[in-house]
């Protein structure tokens, strides 16, 4: 039972307050590209047994998206932030770093 | 023979007396006794019948951990399946049965199992019962399943007539075991100023200590617990409960308690029991410790006890096993021979596996002259249904022959300690293994970790291995001190308490008893009572490559008993380990897995039965359908009218009549459950057409336009009707069932890909009743109410107008589901109810008549309407569903064009919609498939085509269906075959889906 | 290897069962295979012991990198049936179970496969238009099922209530020939019939990296040293987007955790397995007597083997608004496990980029019940390079939009 911090409203609730929505950060393909791409965006995911970025609605709170980097293995929440980025903030990556030296990073 | 003692019993009040059943005799205790002990009182020793060879079982422990006495308690619904004698509170006239045996507990029958054991070894099972193949179905299963199983199953109608409940806490610090070190760790806590809770699982603060004789801050420990508990008492950041067992500790702080709190008052107002679900910053477990037992031969015999086991039951209750012989490798049980022979009972000789006695404690005992045989051990132990005698023999020999036999009713075994380690292992927390004491206890460096990624958990007390009173009490100050100080919490925690015990030498390993015992005597030793677990057992597994403890375990069921494992895991896996020739911490523990002692199901689920199991959502018309025949169909958490019966009529004549009725007069639909969606905003237009299939943002003011939604890989999701209220609004109709996916998935694109576009959303769906008024009639009706211009040119078909109708505020939308002259009207919720009894009130002469989900179903149908889950299934694209014209071509892109380009969906030989009309008028079997010769590749009959909707149509008097077929709409006018039951083929002939009214005559009205 | 039977057990009892030996030895791994098999939970003992019985290659390893059976072989709920809706999951579950019908006695291991019959509730109308549907389609793939009516389900398990004010049964949809097994005996079953024919089961043994040349793979890293193979079968579970990443390429998977629960043991009281899809729960009654109850999955990526409490509550509750009589009985104990999930929640049994490496994957919460099946198809693949149990079942049809979605068929977990 996770405990999450809304980073809209700044409400840390129960993982019951929330809805999680999948990897984070993916770009979406449209008309137009190709067959690996859209593949890729559909499909195919990071899945990472350590850090992972992933979507979370606070769907019986503000109703905000935001995104939280967990730790799939330890269940660690190194923090959350905001939907609206198409990357995680510097801040975040920092702390990550600091905690998790043998991580690969985002990309 | 077992007896309550003339005096003492510290936790007993003999001057309230109990009664109580035993297996229909009658029995009496006092209160303070739990049923243990007042049966132990009464002389009953044996208890039960254990799971696998029925042998007689008797009372091996005092508390939680106990495997053996088990029975069945209450009566009726109130009956209760394996329940422990040890921690059921005795109650003014509780019933108590005996379980797993037949016919009588005395004389079990069953017990034949046990006359073979030498052939109903550790997986024995898995190498038989092989053949003939069907008597593993019909006769070997049933056997087996019947002779399994422990306590009698509830009657089948029975219905629990308890109430539970959830609650929820919050606490900075959460301790659970309210033994010293747990009282010690939340004073400290609480004296720091943290918010703390203190749970402990029996009926009374202090645990061990005062039976062990600490002495604590130079007071007895009675004294010190009853002090301190005042003193928690007195804070009031500090809240304690008693009965309430800490259940499970889950990720990030999330700790359930199991309180129960009337298992004691059985009928009593309020609930039976509470499930406590809290969120704690930090969890210290002051659990205690468990005694182990010794594995030597016959160990399992009723009369065979824990040493401290033996000892609660002298000190706390009064109750004496009789003339005790006590076997050992450490000092502790030295304490159950001075109890007993401080209570006047006879202790004929302890037997200690060590080389020498020579602690503080085997003084006192010698000084009470008790006799003392170090280096000895137990060979067997005499008796049948309970113990006549034990016969000892030299602790490292073969144990072929013996050195003494001794007369005794009891046997008090230690085998040492183990910590408590569930709680802290629950979530990830690891442990080390301590030679020296012998045992496997928290590594407080590798702690389960929280949401920050810090340790949650520390332990406190006997539970992180500190034995002793005094370093538990200094280890338990720590902990509280330090949890509390993690919280944030600056107060002084003040010093811990100093007990006073002896000093205790260390104790020897002894896995097996004696040390090289043959064949004949390991199959004797049990490492699992209740399961019927045996050192041989263990041995034979390891010799045939069960090498992991998960392995062993299951090959032999060690640990999986209703005690799960907490007498017999680590003697387990220390033969294990033996057998392998390797250390114990190389075989390592199995998982310890919530909860720490079994919690009732009901508990689990709290008040949410019946009526409550879910959430009811409630059209504001609810109660008149309720009050008026309705048939119910759950749809999500909402209830729809399937159809209205009328007196005498079954449901398909209801619907019938309401199918004619909607064609011929006028037709009342409640559809207050489609989702409304207000979509607003400057880039509503633009945001819509990426949702839509079609183009939206083309749609005119006051217009009305369906729709269609696909998700990314194009399949269709959800339809509607979409109004464009004014330049910058929509309002956008889902199904019922969608409403809410769809708004969620409207935020999900405005907040994650087009966080730019300036939209705003609300679900309006619980705002608006919404009543579709359908007939030839419905306009005559609407306009009775007065207050709108609803004809043909102020109001045409797909257009909708805001006004009064009947003094009501509305919006009207003419729009139509049935090929009906229709109108679908909008009011606020609160006069939803008000506006349809109107309805019906002035269309009365009209003829009108509500109608249900499944007159909704064929009225769509007989005009060759698509319904979402009916003609979709999440793998239906529109083409499949001739739906080209929805899908605009001027769009560069929508969610799911890309999804559809891909080559399956672009394939020709895609199934696609179709309506069929059987040639004999009959109804199509919902699902039924069309059949054509030859089989695939893998045997099964080839397919092309499937009936997605049928019904009988009142309206043509036959059978109506839709279809997707193979190339379907190229195949006009062809006859199909249809599988019907068993090997009936039924034929249909592919037709136009729009059977009525094909010239949309009716829709103008 | 030492035959099992009545008569075995009897002659080893008179000499202290001494004569016992290994059901699989632990040998050390060569330096080379024709067949490598990474996982050896049931799925990748199943596709060795295939390779050898159906297609005569024994020169076999199976590694893994903990104890065999560890993973979702030995924490799954048991339940086999082959009552799916489409053709390909039809296909190749009732191979299954006609597999499992025989397997005790294929393997000479008892497997207690346990025909007792499933029934799926149908406790709206959308779901009983779904079963029905299923029904039909059933009938023609060679699965024996049947709709029946609710007092049909009430004589079958009598301790249901199927007038819940919530969720009235309107019936289910019945495979009588579906059932139960042992599930740790699947495994061990199959390590042992792979052992006697020569094949090698490796624990203890971890892949750290995969080798080739040429697009062609050549060889596994292990902690145990490097070991050759012809041909690699990658068959982890919740691990295959870690192995596949070491063979260089990626997986249409997510891992999350699913959970179980089992009660304390009782008398026999209920003979069927019970699915209730609509309130998320399904039971049946061990051989031990305990309840075993399984229910919905988490929502997020999760390698913990541990699950949020509230899915527990979830289950529970169903269950008990299922079978009130389970109200006093007692969870004995509850277990999460970590379940690999496709795109369309289908399997995938496939070839990959990488010349001579298949994988086998993506069952998600259904992956017991189908382990022979997956096994005899995926041996059969990676023999053949072809078969038509395993056709539909590519990881390429993700790109094609040819997917396999039994939604309709098992609204949760199953």
């Amino acid at each position: 039972m996770l405990l999450l911090t809304c980073p809209h409203c700044g409400v840390t609730a129960e993982e019951t307050e929330f809805a999680p929505g999948g990897e984070a950060h993916l770009k979406r393909f449209g008309p137009g590209s190709d067959d690996d791409a859209f593949e890729a965006y559909m499909f195919n995911r990071k899945n990472p047994m350590g850090v992972h970025f992933e979507r979370w609605r606070h769907a019986y709170g503000c109703g905000k998206w935001f995104i939280a980097a967990r730790c799939t293995v330890t269940l660690e929440v190194f923090g959350t932030y905001p939907a609206q980025t198409t990357e995680p903030p510097a801040g975040i990556v920092e702390t990550i770093k600091a905690k998790r030296p043998e991580w690969e990073g985002y990309k | 023979m077992s007896r309550r003692l003339a005096s003492g019993g510290r936790l007993i009040d003999r001057a309230r007396p109990l009664k109580f059943t035993f297996n229909d005799q009658h029995m009496s205790g006092f209160a303070g006794d739990t049923l243990a002990s007042a049966m132990l009182g009464r002389g009953q020793v044996l208890a039960g019948r254990s799971f696998k060879y029925h042998r007689p079982r008797g009372v091996v422990a005092s508390g939680a951990e106990e495997p053996n006495a088990l029975v069945g308690l209450g009566k009726g619904e109130r009956f209760e399946p394996n329940q422990r004698t040890t921690t059921t509170e005795l109650f003014d006239g509780l019933s108590a049965t005996s379980q797993n045996h037949w016919p009588s507990l005395e004389f079990d029958l069953l017990a034949a199992n046990n006359l073979v054991p030498q052939f109903l070894t550790a997986g024995f099972y898995y190498k038989t019962f092989l053949r003939p193949r069907a008597f593993w179905k019909h006769v070997y299963e049933p056997i087996i399943r019947r002779s399994a199983g422990l306590g009698r199953a509830p009657d089948a109608e029975s219905r629990d007539p308890d109430r539970y409940e959830l609650v929820y806490g919050f606490a900075d610090v959460l301790v659970i075991g309210g033994g010293v070190a747990g009282l010690q760790a939340a004073l400290a806590a609480g004296r720091a100023g943290a918010r703390v809770m203190l749970w402990e699982q029996t009926a009374h603060w202090g645990g061990r200590a005062p039976v062990d004789g600490v002495e604590i801050d130079g007071q007895p420990a009675d004294s010190w617990i009853k002090s301190a508990v005042e003193a928690l008492e007195g804070m009031e950041n500090v809240s304690l409960r008693l009965r309430c067992m800490g259940a499970g500790v889950h990720d990030h702080g999330y700790v359930l308690g199991n309180e129960r709190v009337a298992d004691h008052l059985p009928g009593a107002s309020g609930p039976r029991q509470r499930l406590w679900r809290v969120r704690a910053d930090r969890v210290i477990t002051a659990t205690g410790a468990i005694e182990r037992p010794l594995s030597f031969a016959g160990n399992d015999l009723p009369g065979v006890m824990l040493a401290s086991a033996v000892r609660d039951y002298v000190v706390n209750w009064a109750v004496s096993p009789g003339r005790t012989v006590v076997v050992t490798n450490n000092d502790d049980a030295y304490r159950t021979a001075i109890a007993l022979k401080e209570a006047g009972e006879d202790v004929p000789v302890i037997a200690d596996a060590r080389d020498e006695a020579t602690g503080a404690l085997p003084q006192k005992a010698r000084d009470l002259g008790i006799r003392i045989m170090t280096g000895t051990g137990v060979q067997k132990v005499k008796g049948g249904k309970t113990v006549t005698g034990v016969a000892l023999c030299r602790i490292d020999s073969d144990g072929s022959t013996h050195t003494e036999v001794l007369d005794c009713d009891a046997v008090a075994m230690s085998g040492g300690w183990s910590p408590v380690v569930h709680l802290w292992s629950h979530c990830g927390g690891k442990l080390i293994w301590d030679d020296a004491q012998a045992f496997f206890r928290p590594d407080p460096d590798r702690p389960p970790l929280g949401h920050d990624g810090a340790g949650f958990v520390a332990c406190a007390g006997a539970a992180s291995g500190a034995l002793g009173a005094g370093d538990g009490l200094a280890d338990a100050h720590a902990a509280g001190a330090a949890a509390a100080r993690d919280t944030g919490a600056t107060g002084d925690a003040g010093h811990p308490a100093r007990a006073e015990a002896p000093e205790e030498a260390p104790l020897r390993q002894v896995w097996i008893m004696p040390a090289r015992a043959g064949y004949a005597l390991r199959m004797k030793m049990w490492l699992d009572f209740q399961n019927d677990v045996k050192v041989s057992d263990v041995q034979l597994a390891a010799r045939e490559g069960y090498h992991s403890v998960e392995h062993t375990k299951r090959y032999t069921t060690l640990g999986m008993a209703t005690d799960q494992g907490k007498l017999s895991n680590i003697n387990g896996l220390a033969v294990l380990s033996d057998a392998l020739d390797q250390p114990i911490p190389a075989t390592g523990t199995t998982t310890f897995r919530p909860p720490y002692t079994p919690i009732t199901l009901g508990a689990i689920s709290g008040e949410a039965k019946g009526d409550l199991f879910q959430p009811l959502r409630r059209t504001p018309m609810h109660d008149w359908h309720a009050a008026n025949g309705v048939h119910w169909e759950p749809v999500g958490q909402w209830r729809r009218p399937f159809a209205y019966l009328r007196a005498g009529e079954d449901v398909h004549q209801s619907v019938n009549r309401e199918v004619l009725n909607a064609r011929s007069n006028i037709g009342l639909l409640d559809a207050s459950t489609l989702g409304k969606i207000l979509v607003s905003g400057p880039d509503a237009g633009r945001f819509l057409d990426m949702l839509y299939t079609n183009m939206m943002s083309t749609l005119r003011p006051g217009k009305c336009r369906y729709g269609l939604m696909c998700n990314e890989n194009g399949f269709l999701m959800d339809d509607g009707v979409v109004a464009r209220l004014d330049e910058q609004s929509f309002l956008v109709h889902t199904t019922s069932g969608g409403a809410d996916h769809i708004h969620g998935w409207m935020e999900d694109w405005l907040q994650c890909e087009w966080w730019d576009w300036k939209v705003h959303t609300v679900n309006l769906t619980e705002q608006f009743a919404q009543i579709a008024v359908v007939g030839p009639k419905a306009r005559a009706l609407l306009e009775r109410l007065g207050g709108m211009d609803l004809s043909r040119e102020a109001l045409p078909f797909m257009g909708w107008a805001e006004g009064t109708l009947g003094g009501v505020r509305a919006r009207v939308f003419r729009i139509s589901f049935s090929g009906e002259l229709s109108f679908e009207v909008a009011v606020p919720a609160a006069q939803g109810r008000a506006f349809w009894d109107m309805l019906l009130h002035q269309g009365r002469d009209l003829g009108v008549m509500p109608y249900g989900t499944e007159a909704l179903h064929i009225l769509r149908a007989e005009k060759g309407f698509i319904m979402i889950g009916d003609e979709t299934d999440g793998t239906v694209i529109p083409q499949d569903l001739n739906l080209n014209w929805a899908i605009s071509k001027k769009k560069d892109d929508f969610l799911g064009k890309r999804g559809m380009e891909r080559v399956a969906m672009t394939d020709p030989d895609r199934w696609k919609l179709v309506g069929l009309e059987t040639l004999d008028g009959s109804v199509l079997p919902h699902g039924a498939l069309a059949v054509v010769e030859g089989v695939n590749a893998n045997g099964q009959a080839q397919t092309e085509g499937r009936v997605t909707s049928s019904y009988y149509s009142a309206t043509l008097g036959r059978g109506i269906a839709m279809a997707l077929v193979r190339r379907g709409p190229d195949r006009m006018g062809e006859v199909l075959r249809f599988a019907g039951a068993h090997d009936a083929r039924i034929e249909a002939r592919i037709v136009d889906p729009v059977l009525h009214d094909k010239d949309g005559e009716k829709l103008h009205g | 290897m030492k035959r099992y039977s009545a008569f075995a057990i009897f002659r080893e009892a008179l000499r202290q069962h001494q004569g016992w030996t290994e059901a699989w030895p632990s040998p050390e791994p060569r330096d080379r295979y024709d067949v490598v098999i990474v996982g050896a939970g049931g799925h990748g003992l199943a596709t060795a012991y295939y390779l050898g019985k159906n297609h005569g290659i024994t020169n076999v390893a199976v590694i893994d990198k903990g104890w065999l059976g560890g993973g979702n072989t030995g924490r799954n709920t048991t339940i086999i049936r082959s009552n799916y809706l489409q053709d390909p999951s039809a296909a190749i579950y009732e191979k299954s179970r006609s597999l499992y019908e025989t397997l005790s006695q294929d393997l000479n291991y008892n497997i207690m496969f346990s025909p007792r019959g499933v029934m799926m509730l149908a406790q709206t109308e959308h779901e009983k238009r779904g079963y029905l549907r299923t029904e039909r389609a059933n009938a023609l793939q060679g699965v024996d099922t049947r709709f029946i009516g609710p007092a049909e389900v009430k004589k079958l398990v009598p301790i249901i209530n199927l007038d819940g004010p919530r969720y009235p049964v309107l019936g289910a949809l019945w495979q009588a020939r579906a059932g139960t097994a042992r599930h740790d005996a699947v495994a061990w079953g199959y390590a042992r019939a792979c052992s006697a024919m020569g094949m090698h089961v490796i624990e203890q043994c971890a892949v750290t990296g995969v080798e080739s040349a040429g697009g062609q793979v050549t060889a596994v890293n292990t902690t145990r040293g490097t070991i050759g193979c012809g041909k690699l079968g990658i068959v982890v579970a919740g691990h295959s987007g870690k192995l596949a990443d070491m063979a260089g390429f990626r997986l249409p998977v997510e891992s999350v955790a699913l959970q179980a629960l089992v009660s304390e043991p009782i008398k026999p009281c209920i003979d069927v397995v019970v699915m209730a899809n609509t309130v998320h729960g399904y039971m049946s009654q061990s051989d031990k007597g305990e309840m075993v109850i399984g229910g919905g999955a988490d929502g997020y990526n999760n390698y913990t083997q541990r699950g949020s409490w509230h899915h527990i509550e979830e289950t529970v509750r169903a269950l008990c608004e299922t079978f009130p009589m389970i109200s006093r009985l007692k969870m004995l104990r509850q277990w999460g496990g970590i379940v690999d999930m496709t795109g369309d929640r289908s399997p995938i049994i496939s070839k990959t980029p990488l010349e001579g490496c298949f994988i086998n994957c993506g069952w998600g919460t259904g992956g017991f019940k189908a382990i022979p099946g997956s096994g005899w198809a995926m041996a059969e693949l990676m023999a053949k390079g072809n078969a038509p149990l395993a056709d539909a079942f590519s990881m390429y049809r993700f790109r094609e939009g040819r997917f396999i979605d039994e939604s309709v068929a098992a609204g949760v977990a199953h």
